[in-house]
């Protein structure tokens, strides 16, 4: 039986079955991401000899309408998948009352009880609030973006974490004017080189950045479908203010896990109180034996679709299939689907640092020039690739960072690889497929150490 | 690129060690860069014979000028096109029909070609490699001879020479002009491009696409062009071409199947029919230089070395390698490396990924399933495979019936993969990575244990989980 109900968010957002990925999150955003670099593709184009009207526009409407048909689809074809698997859908907010007993509470109010003997918990997070005046009324998140009836228009995003640079470089892409305010650091968590690079090319793309800001005071001088709102921001190191005008106002500053209000206090299930994630031991088992947890409410796991997707599978088997198959949470490789797309593997230059000693790494890196910029006059200096290798272990890598374009499609493989104990030499000893951009990786000589050059020229 | 290091020997000095590498190529040249780079006084000699249209180029041999690079940016162009037409469903209001200029594609192409010819000549320079634009062949196994545009004759002689001329297309000796005939991976790149920007393509094939691919993946590289356009004529083979009044040429040919005889009117038609290697002006015989009779080839060993120990080749010019510029490259700069670097690392051609930029493009590593089957068995072999549909194509509702992936492992635990094909966008980047997994010895086992990255195409890989032996149905479903 599963379990599956959606809050509406403040702005009174909602969505069918799915989770985050498909209705508000990965689906939609790559979806959007991909507008947008049809967008930029509009404008190579014509370098590459295509003619056509001179000015082209975005309907919002048209996408959005578009987007909304595929998850509708795909919200289906998980209904169907459930029926046919024999499984019991109950569209009711789940909620413990007894360790093998939940309530579950449907949209109209109406209470059923269900009693099982094992339970995986999977309920995900949602997008947190500044907690400041106007947050809640005026403001969207990912949660209302993607279903949005009307264009955004100027747009302030607030947070820098991949939420928050992903939104802010599709809406650029897209036409609009962004801007994005920052408390501290962009991408937190990841390299922060390739953090900075990702937010330089944002810049360049025209998107404004605020940092060391934070909203403090958020009002609306005027409704409609968008309104106009006003934001009052304070410096983080200062008593300066900022104000500005904005047609939407965008929250990614974080998410917070569906915990706290699942009865798991009745049942002695432990939360990180601060986080509210759940820690769960090797086997996604919680402290209460039958009571399991998979996805992005787990303590110390990453929040990805494929890493809950793969330990729900594990997991399933390991119960129920007499398997004894762990998930495997070493070197997950993810992609940031800015405008130029950074994927990544393994451990961030500062992590390895850490773990292994300045020292006992060697950096690889280099700046390289896709083949398709050429025609088109972009930049040669802008793409980068870099490999963090273990000295003393055979220069294992150890991390594998790429900023580029189809980051995720040539991460995926490299990804397999570093699972295999992909070294340096190995590198030097494959054959880069040509002309791509992913054999940059067969012929990285300089290193970071060496002080030399990268500077980009032929072939 | 032909690019030939040879070392000068004149009245200025008399010079120790000397490297020649005659080259045609960006191989030729990372070969004399290479052993520049070590201390050495190096040479290049290339030349390009004008083709029977006439048509000529710069430094940088076939990949620069008209290969690798003018296809890709070509094969861009024609993306662009299907992305113009996708933008519109994803909200971008473009006025359609939309149009192509030719001359437009072909200058900004023809800009970043030459920009490259000038790079390379920038780079030898900056070495202190000498450049010779001579036609180059030898007079004895130390010395060559090189007449220049002018009639100039030059002599360069010295203690190695590496020969890297390349190949050249094949032309049908009976028939004259061009026709798409023959479906090698040129064939078809450049059908696909054409057909992409706007054109009325046929292709003419006399037996099987893409020979020596695994034939399960050529034959849905071509219903994918089929489906979009491209016309092929299966088990033709041209008799006469003729020119009309109008300018236009009009083709006969037959077909084998019916015995029947047709004709078609084109106002192009490109050979594509295979290529020959650049040796037959080279005099080998002249140094002792032995070539394979049956395809003129050098025959070279593990150590790029031909039958004369001071005389190596590499690239499409040299038995049984690769004909790909990357392989080329590499392999010349192990062996500057190893002729003068104190190196002894060979160059290793196997599991060397691929990609066919057709308009759905086919990368592949590693062993087709018809090679696996060949070399143990059919019981041994286990061909996980899946059909999916990339995230971009369901807005565009573009079709995917030839988005596919299979990978073709041993059945025995930890089942290695042997070989991995995928047919879809940006193949190339895809199969790159799984190329080092390959490398590293990954079995089926580590392909799964790998966390997918979503949503991307290449997830699809580290998902496959159906097997053709199961018989099971292998459509991806789902987010």
């Amino acid at each position: 039986m599963v379990l599956d109900f959606v809050v509406p968010s403040p702005q009174g957002s909602s969505w069918g079955l799915g989770g985050t990925c498909v209705n508000v999150g990965c689906i939609p955003k790559k979806l959007m991401h991909q507008a947008a670099l049809l967008g930029q593709a509009l404008q190579d184009s014509r370098k590459y000899g295509w003619e056509y009207n001179k000015q082209v526009k975005h309907n919002w409407e048209t996408m959005t309408e578009a987007i909304q048909n595929h998850i509708s689809s795909l919200n289906w074809s998980y209904r169907l998948k459930l029926r046919e698997k024999g499984v019991a859908y109950i569209n009711a907010y789940g909620e413990f009352v007894e360790p093998s007993k939940i309530k579950a509470t449907n949209k109209k109010g109406q209470e059923t009880f269900y009693t099982a003997s094992t339970f995986v918990i999977a309920t995900g997070e949602r997008p947190r609030y500044l907690g400041i005046q106007g947050d809640k009324e005026y403001c969207i998140t990912s949660d209302d973006l993607f279903s949005l009836p009307h264009c955004p228009g100027r747009t302030l995003v607030v947070g820098a974490s991949y939420v928050g640079l992903e939104c802010a470089g599709f809406l650029a892409g897209l036409g609009l004017d962004v801007t994005v305010m920052v408390r501290s650091v962009l991408l937190r968590g990841f390299d922060q080189e390739m953090a900075e690079k990702v937010g330089s090319y944002l810049e360049k793309e025209g998107i404004k950045f605020q940092r060391k800001f934070t909203p403090v005071l958020i009002q609306q001088m005027e409704r409609g479908s968008p309104g106009v709102l006003r934001v009052v921001a304070k410096s983080t190191e200062g008593p300066e203010t900022i104000e500005g005008v904005y047609n939407t106002v965008l929250l990614a500053v974080g998410r917070e896990s569906c915990t706290r209000k699942i009865g798991l206090e009745k049942i002695g299930v432990k939360i990180n109180e601060k986080s509210g994630k759940i820690p769960v031991n090797d086997m996604e088992q919680t402290n209460v034996p039958h009571v399991y947890a998979v996805g992005d409410i787990l303590e110390g796991k990453p929040e990805l679709t494929p890493v809950a997707i793969q330990a729900g599978k594990l997991l399933a088997r390991r119960l129920f299939g007499g398997s004894l198959e762990k998930c495997d949470y070493i070197n997950i490789p993810t992609t940031v689907f800015t405008p130029l797309e950074y994927g990544c593997c393994g451990l961030s230059e500062e992590k390895a640092i850490e773990v292994y000693k300045k020292e006992n790494l060697e950096v690889y890196h280099n700046l390289f020039w896709p083949l398709e910029w050429t025609v088109t006059g972009r930049d040669n200096n802008t793409c980068y690739a870099k490999i963090i290798c273990n000295k003393f272990d055979n220069e294992r890598v150890v991390g594998f960072h790429l900023l580029g374009p189809n980051a995720g499609e040539i991460t995926q493989g490299f990804a397999v690889a570093m699972k295999c104990g992909l070294t340096k030499q190995l590198l030097n000893d494959t054959i880069g497929i040509h002309p791509t951009c992913s054999e940059v990786f067969t012929t990285l000589e300089i290193t970071k150490s060496s002080g030399l050059d990268i500077t980009q020229k032929g072939c | 690129m032909a690019a030939m290091a040879a070392a000068l020997r004149g009245p200025v000095a008399r010079f120790r060690s000397r490297t020649r590498a005659w080259t045609r190529g960006t191989r030729g040249a990372a070969n004399a860069v290479g052993a520049a780079q070590l201390g050495k006084k190096v040479a290049v000699a290339d030349y390009v014979e004008p083709s029977p249209r006439g048509t000529r180029w710069g430094l940088g041999g076939t990949c620069v000028n008209v290969g690798c690079i003018p296809k890709k940016l070509m094969h861009q162009a024609a993306l662009l096109g299907g992305m113009i037409k996708d933008a519109h469903h994803y909200g971008w209001e473009v006025t359609l029909p939309i149009q192509h200029s030719w001359k437009k594609m072909a200058e900004a192409v023809q800009n970043h070609v030459k920009s490259l010819n000038w790079g390379h000549r920038v780079q030898l320079q900056d070495r202190k490699v000498k450049y010779f634009n001579i036609k180059a062949s030898f007079v004895n196994e130390h010395t060559v001879q090189g007449v220049d545009k002018g009639g100039k004759v030059t002599l360069l002689s010295a203690d190695h020479i590496v020969i890297a001329t390349g190949g050249r297309p094949r032309y049908p000796t009976q028939i004259k002009g061009a026709m798409e005939y023959g479906v090698t991976n040129v064939a078809l790149e450049c059908a696909g491009f054409l057909t992409g920007i706007g054109l009325d393509t046929t292709v003419m094939m006399r037996s099987i696409p893409l020979r020596g691919f695994d034939q399960q993946m050529s034959s849905l590289v071509t219903e994918h062009m089929e489906s979009h356009g491209t016309r092929f004529l299966k088990g033709c083979v041209p008799s006469l071409i003729q020119k009309l009044p109008t300018g236009q040429l009009q083709v006969t040919w037959e077909d084998h199947a019916s015995g029947k005889e047709d004709t078609g009117t084109f106002d192009t038609v490109l050979w594509a029919i295979g290529r020959v290697p650049e040796t037959r002006n080279l005099n080998l015989e002249k140094a002792g230089v032995n070539v394979n009779p049956e395809n003129q080839k050098i025959v070279v060993d593990a150590q790029e070395a031909t039958s004369v120990p001071h005389i190596f080749a590499i690239g499409d010019v040299a038995e049984g390698r690769p004909e790909l510029t990357p392989t080329a490259i590499k392999a010349g700069k192990l062996l500057a490396q190893r002729l003068f670097g104190k190196s002894s690392a060979l160059m290793n051609y196997s599991n060397v990924p691929t990609t066919v930029f057709t308009p759905l493009e086919y990368g592949c590593v590693g062993l087709s399933e018809e090679e696996a089957v060949a070399l143990h068995g059919q019981e041994h072999v286990e061909v996980y495979h899946a059909y999916y549909k990339p995230l971009e194509f369901t807005v565009t509702d573009r079709d995917a019936s030839q988005c596919y992936i299979k990978m073709v492992c041993l059945r025995e635990p930890p089942q290695l993969v042997l070989g991995l094909h995928f047919l879809g966008p940006n193949a190339g980047e895809v199969t790159q990575g799984f190329a080092l997994g390959i490398k590293c010895g990954a079995s089926y086992a580590q392909v799964m244990q790998t966390v997918g990255i979503h949503p991307t195409c290449s997830e699809e890989v580290v998902k496959l989980h159906i097997s053709k032996r199961s018989g099971l149905e292998p459509t991806v479903t789902g987010c």
